[in-house]
């Protein structure tokens, strides 16, 4: 237990506990944005793959962080794409889909990178986003931008969905689409408008991996992050602030074991550590199940004109 | 009711046309709406009346045929359009977010989506105003999912008039209503009428028209058949332009021979849970269903029917009380109630009645799929079933694609009647095994006229070979027809059920709506 | 010309719908292969020379499509039921653990029991051990609702971290030099060679037997109705009799057990030890092969032997040309987003209007 408090007090946890969260937070908030329109986009870890390679790729080519970034988003807005065609144009299986894009992004990420680096045995690397010291709050001023970035979209997507007409009509979609186009709203555009946001986002969250938290692109990068995300969101209520306590609570977690495993006297095997966030992601699924107030129309195709 | 037909025209449809493949659902239909008139668009199911109005309201586009509004050409296929014409629809399912504020559902779509900030507090101010003006009362920051059938009406009819609509379509408003609160209803109709608004209601059910209508147009097979003022019009008029035949009152066929019990419910309750509603419980009840009997409980849907009828249909086990079959209890699996002989007819054909995915032959057998007729140490004795599903094909007429064609594709009719006769149809060799118990759940919604008379006659004939029959229905008319006893469900509660000749269309309604039963009036 | 709904599916339809998605999938990879600078028709030509090309090739193939075949029937039956099983992957080496648990050679694993008896015993314990794995997650599903997406996913990642601790530790292979792989399996319990000199083995029998055996079960025995009521309209169903709830759980055991076998069979037939890499994402690979098949348990053997001969082709053809092999998974990605679209070629028709 003492292990613990000596953890706990070291400030040092505390700055690897919001790097940790931050991607969490941002994948989490793009799934939301999807979910909150009624669409599932399992699509996400291969876009926070996607992301995390093209980001890179960006800087490694010479061009700059912030270009990186913009980059990846893009990327993730074009994968969204396809997955807003599939799933609200040909109102097809949103499972099947984002399983699709998953697979997808992450075998053309890989091939991508084997075709660019035929020969190289460790990645390459890049100069990656500087702590952020002209800030002098402690433990954020030892973040980078993107982390600030993540934490300043929490309010202003709160913003959106509940006090603007954009956000309500995007509740609106995910509650009731037919109720939703018999008022006037552009059902089809405004899901599409929502996966392609969200996506967006995703691919910020892989870039942020190669940019911000390590500087190279490696296989296994992302290793389930994603799928953690989309278990946050039921956590989260499909709020966005309950979404940052679940990335803050899981990333305090994840750091945890993290200084346990090196801190600790070898009687635990280390792999049992690591499963920690994986299973905590699964309990928190498990505990939250009862009440969880989905999305009424989440996960069901919506057919213009058929009613 | 004044004859408005020298005010101005607010709405005119011309030579509207609508064909889904090789269905005409309308057919070069032409109509006139005038300032502060009350329309009827009177017609069957599948006349095409709520295709029309959809049409109207831009949810589909038409084939052919143009609509003005106030002299305006209206552009088609755009709910915006439509509602920045004046012209709102109360759906007959309301399409409406549960889980979103009465304010919420209503202001959606209203505001520009470029907006940075959605202006609440006026739109608040605004809806409690117009909410004033028309006499209906809401509150504005509850969640949809909390509020009644009659409250939810509300919210859908004040999403018309908060966008300034001056014509209203109703589709079917009464369909969930009580008698009592339909009277509301029209109430408020009048309000808007007084307040200079034009309203098309549509409607099956005669009587209502005649009562709150200025002129009625009724639809037959997507045609408009006729168009006449509803003073001096009868209902046997109407019911003949409805139908294309004369219509004579199908005549009342009471039972012959009443016999033993059959089945009991006995002081029921069902269990409560976090998911029941208040409208999906049973509170006390009691029945007997004998042999050679048909008992019919009316009710609007909603007040636990459907608890009831999963009771009998081997869904749901009683929390309190005891159901009785054949005097001892009552199995509570679907299969050993299938094999003791009770007939279950499901309310939602396409939902719950069958598998829609899955061939007409297995859905034919699928109830008795495990017993020794159709299936041996786990393997389908597919010959056995096979030639049982044509059986049942050819004795209740099922028409449609064959016996492998998936069972969605059957039409409502025909689903109904395979449903039926898997029902009512004892296996090949095992004739002179009547059902004894037959539980019909709203058999005949949404069926043409041939269809439910086809119904009807199969469960009188059941009847009189002698089953006990339960006849759930929210069609009052059905209830009298066929009904020997006749009782009544609201909230849970199942009124005395009493003989056919001991109720009027009165005391049956306020039965409806939950008024304590007075005496008896013997009354036709 | 207008869309419109067939009353009735297709049957001319479902053939040509996923090979229309695999042509269109080929044909689209090619910019890939323009993008690593190699001639398109070479680098094709040498992916299916490298596949079907030679007896050695098909025999590669056949060995590769071997767990493909049985994963792919795992997702086809899950995916019937509607029980999206995404965790194949971590089932498959649940499945080998126990093979090597119950058969090992030494070092604290294996029975000592006769042949006859040990091998079925060796395949009971790797179906139970998948379905194991399955079964938590469908329960969770049915119980309180918990989507088994997410959590067959994140046991993906938990099982593959326990096998690491086993190779570490209890079942580590102490003549192998600090290889991490496991305890071989006994000698007898291996697979004998279906053609010799090669490394194809009688698990294909094994595999291709239950692809009919899962067939036979779907479409004419009373589980079988159970099982694609359930699946396609639980209410309807479980009107009908059906118990739905215990059959979700026939299909969790069902599915689970066939990914586990897939693991048993890879063990038993090809490496005879368990090592981490041992599988290349075959279980999320079955999913592909599933609906390619239209979850068809027959058409599961087919579009196996086509994703092996992708797989298998790659891996000669970068040799031969230079392409990186990952060009297979993108193929076979790709193939799952096309086929999904080309599955609207048998719900709905083309009209003249």
């Amino acid at each position: 237990m003492s292990d613990v408090m000596d953890i706990l007090a070291n400030a040092s946890f505390w700055v690897a506990v919001l790097r940790t969260a931050t991607p969490l937070l941002l994948g989490t908030l793009g799934v939301l944005l999807c979910e909150r329109a009624g669409v599932l986009n399992l699509g996400i870890e291969g876009i926070m793959v996607a992301g995390a390679f093209t980001g890179w790729l960006t800087v490694y080519a010479g061009h700059g962080l912030w270009t990186g970034v913009l980059v990846a988003a893009l990327t993730g807005a074009v994968l969204g794409s396809l997955h807003a065609w599939l799933t609200v144009g040909l109102a097809l299986s949103q499972h099947v889909s984002g399983l699709g894009i998953t697979m997808l992004a992450t075998a053309l990420s890989y091939y991508g990178y084997r075709v660019s680096f035929p020969k190289v045995n460790t990645p390459p690397t890049i100069t990656p986003f500087e702590a952020m010291d002209w800030l002098p709050i402690p433990i954020l001023g030892d973040q980078t931008a993107l982390t600030l970035l993540a934490l300043l979209l929490v309010p202003l997507l709160a913003w959106v969905l509940f006090r603007t007409p954009l956000g309500l009509a995007v509740r609106m979609v995910g509650e009731n689409p037919q109720a939703a186009e018999g008022q006037g709203v552009a059902v089809m555009a405004v899901r599409s408008g929502a996966i392609i946001a969200g996506s967006a986002l995703m691919g910020v969250a892989g870039a942020f991996l190669t940019l911000s938290a390590f500087n190279a692109f490696f296989f296994n990068m992302v290793n389930g992050r994603g799928w953690i995300c989309v278990a946050l969101v039921v956590f989260a209520s499909w709020r966005p602030g309950k979404a940052l306590l679940g990335a803050l609570l899981f990333a305090f977690f994840d750091a945890l074991q993290l200084r346990l495993q090196q801190s600790g006297d070898g009687l635990v095997p280390y792999q049992f550590y690591l499963m920690l966030p994986y299973l905590l992601s699964i309990l928190a699924l498990v505990l939250v199940a009862r009440k969880a107030a989905y999305p009424q129309a989440l996960m069901k195709p919506y057919r213009k004109g058929e009613r | 009711m004044s004859p408005p037909s020298s005010s101005p025209v607010v709405l005119q449809l011309h030579g509207i046309t609508k064909r889904f493949g090789p269905l005409v659902a309308n057919d070069s239909i032409s109509l006139t709406l005038h300032r502060g008139e009350i329309v009827a668009l009177l017609g069957e199911n599948g006349a095409g009346k709520s295709t029309l109005m959809s049409i109207l309201f831009g949810h589909y586009v038409a084939d052919e045929g143009e609509i003005t509004v106030r002299g305006q050409p209206l552009p088609p296929g755009q709910p915006r359009a439509s509602l920045a014409a004046g012209i709102g629809m109360v759906h007959q399912h309301f399409a409406l977010a549960d889980n979103l504020s009465v304010l919420d559902n209503i202001i959606v779509g209203s505001e520009s989506l470029l907006r940075l900030q959605s202006a609440k507090r006026q739109a608040r101010a605004k809806l409690v105003e117009v909410a004033r003006q028309f006499g209906l009362v809401v509150d504005p920051d509850a969640r949809v999912g909390s509020l009644s059938v009659g409250e939810r009406q509300r919210v859908e009819i004040l999403k018309a008039l908060y966008r300034g609509a001056k014509i209203l379509i109703l589709d079917e408003p009464t369909a969930v209503l009580t008698p009592q609160e339909s009277e509301a209803l029209f109430a408020t109709l009048s309000q808007m009428v007084a307040q200079g608004l034009s309203i098309i209601f549509i409607s099956h059910k005669l009587g209502e028209v005649l009562r709150v209508a200025d002129r009625v147009a009724v639809l037959r097979h997507g045609k408009l058949v006729a168009e006449a003022p509803t003073a001096g019009s009868t209902q046997a008029q109407l019911a003949q332009w409805m139908v294309g035949e004369a219509v004579s009152l199908p005549e009342r066929q009471p039972a012959a021979q009443v016999g033993g019990e059959v089945c009991s419910l006995r002081h029921v309750h069902t269990t409560a849970s976090a998911k029941s509603t208040a409208r999906d419980r049973l509170v006390d009840v009691s029945l007997v269903l004998k042999a050679g009997e048909l008992v019919a409980i009316a009710g609007v849907s909603g007040n636990g029917q459907v608890a009831l009828a999963d009771m009998l249909c081997g869904m749901r086990r009683p929390g309190q009380g005891t159901v009785q079959y054949l005097g001892a209890p009552m199995p509570a699996s679907a299969v050993a109630l299938v094999a003791q002989g009770v007939a279950r007819i499901p309310e939602d054909r396409h939902g719950t009645g069958v598998v829609g995915d899955l061939p007409v032959w297995e859905n034919a057998v699928s109830e008795r799929l495990r017993s020794p007729w159709f299936s041996r140490w786990g393997w389908v004795r597919r010959a056995q079933a096979r030639s049982q599903a044509q059986h049942v094909s050819r004795q209740f007429d099922v028409r449609g694609g064959g016996l492998d064609a998936p069972a969605r594709s059957l039409s409502g009719g025909n689903m109904q009647k395979l449903i039926l006769g898997r029902a009512l149809l004892a296996p090949q060799g095992a004739e002179g095994v009547a059902p004894r118990l037959i539980v019909a759940h709203q058999p005949t919604w949404g069926l043409d006229i041939g269809a439910v008379r086809f119904v009807h006659q199969q469960l009188l004939a059941a009847r009189d070979a002698g089953a006990a029959v339960l006849l759930i229905s929210d069609d009052l008319d059905e209830v009298l027809a066929l009904g020997d006893r006749i009782g009544v469900m609201h909230e849970g509660h199942l009124s005395p059920v009493l003989p056919f000749a001991d109720w009027s269309r009165e005391t049956i309604g306020l039965a409806m709506a939950g008024s304590p039963m007075t005496a008896p009036v013997h009354q036709r | 010309m207008r869309i419109e709904k067939r009353a009735t599916p297709s049957k001319l339809a479902m053939v040509a719908a996923p090979l229309g998605a695999v042509v269109f999938t080929l044909a689209i990879s090619g910019l890939l292969v323009l993008w690593a600078g190699a001639p398109v028709g070479a680098t094709y030509l040498a992916l299916f020379k490298g596949a079907f090309g030679s007896l050695f090739a098909l025999s590669e193939t056949l060995t590769r499509a071997v767990p493909l075949i049985l994963t792919g029937l795992a997702a086809a039956v899950a995916f019937r039921a509607r029980l999206f099983n995404i965790g194949a992957e971590g089932q498959l080496y649940a499945g080998a653990v126990a093979a090597v648990a119950v058969g090992g050679m030494h070092g604290g694993t294996g029975f000592e029991l006769p042949i006859y008896l040990l091998f079925p015993l060796m395949l009971l314990a790797a179906a139970l051990a998948g379905a194991a794995l399955l079964l938590g997650p469908a329960l969770m599903k049915t119980k309180l609702g918990v989507d088994e997406v997410v959590t067959t996913l994140l046991l993906n990642f938990v099982m593959l971290l326990a096998v690491s601790y086993l190779l570490d530790g209890p079942m580590k292979d102490p003549m192998a030099m600090g290889w991490p792989q496991s305890v071989a399996l006994q000698g007898d319990l291996e697979l004998g060679k279906l053609i010799a000199q090669t490394r194809l083995h009688n698990g294909l029998l094994i595999a291709v037997g239950l692809a009919v055996a899962l067939w036979l079960l779907l479409q004419r025995a009373v589980p079988g109705f159970d099982i694609r009521a359930a699946g396609a309209n639980p209410r309807a169903a479980a009107f009908a009799g059906v118990p739905v709830t215990r059959t979700v759980v026939l299909v969790a055991l069902l599915s689970g057990g066939l990914a586990g076998l897939a693991g048993a069979i890879e063990v038993a037939g090809r490496t005879s030890y368990l090592t981490l890499d041992m599988s290349p994402g075959y279980g999320y690979s079955g999913i592909v092969i599933a609906m390619l098949a239209g979850l068809h348990p027959l058409g599961v053997v087919a579009s196996a032997v086509f994703v092996a001969g992708m797989l298998v082709g790659a891996d000669s053809m970068s040799r031969a040309v230079g392409v990186p092999n990952a060009i297979a998974d993108v193929i076979v990605a790709a193939s799952l987003l096309s086929v999904l679209v080309a599955s609207l070629m048998t719900q709905y028709r083309l009209r003249r209007k």
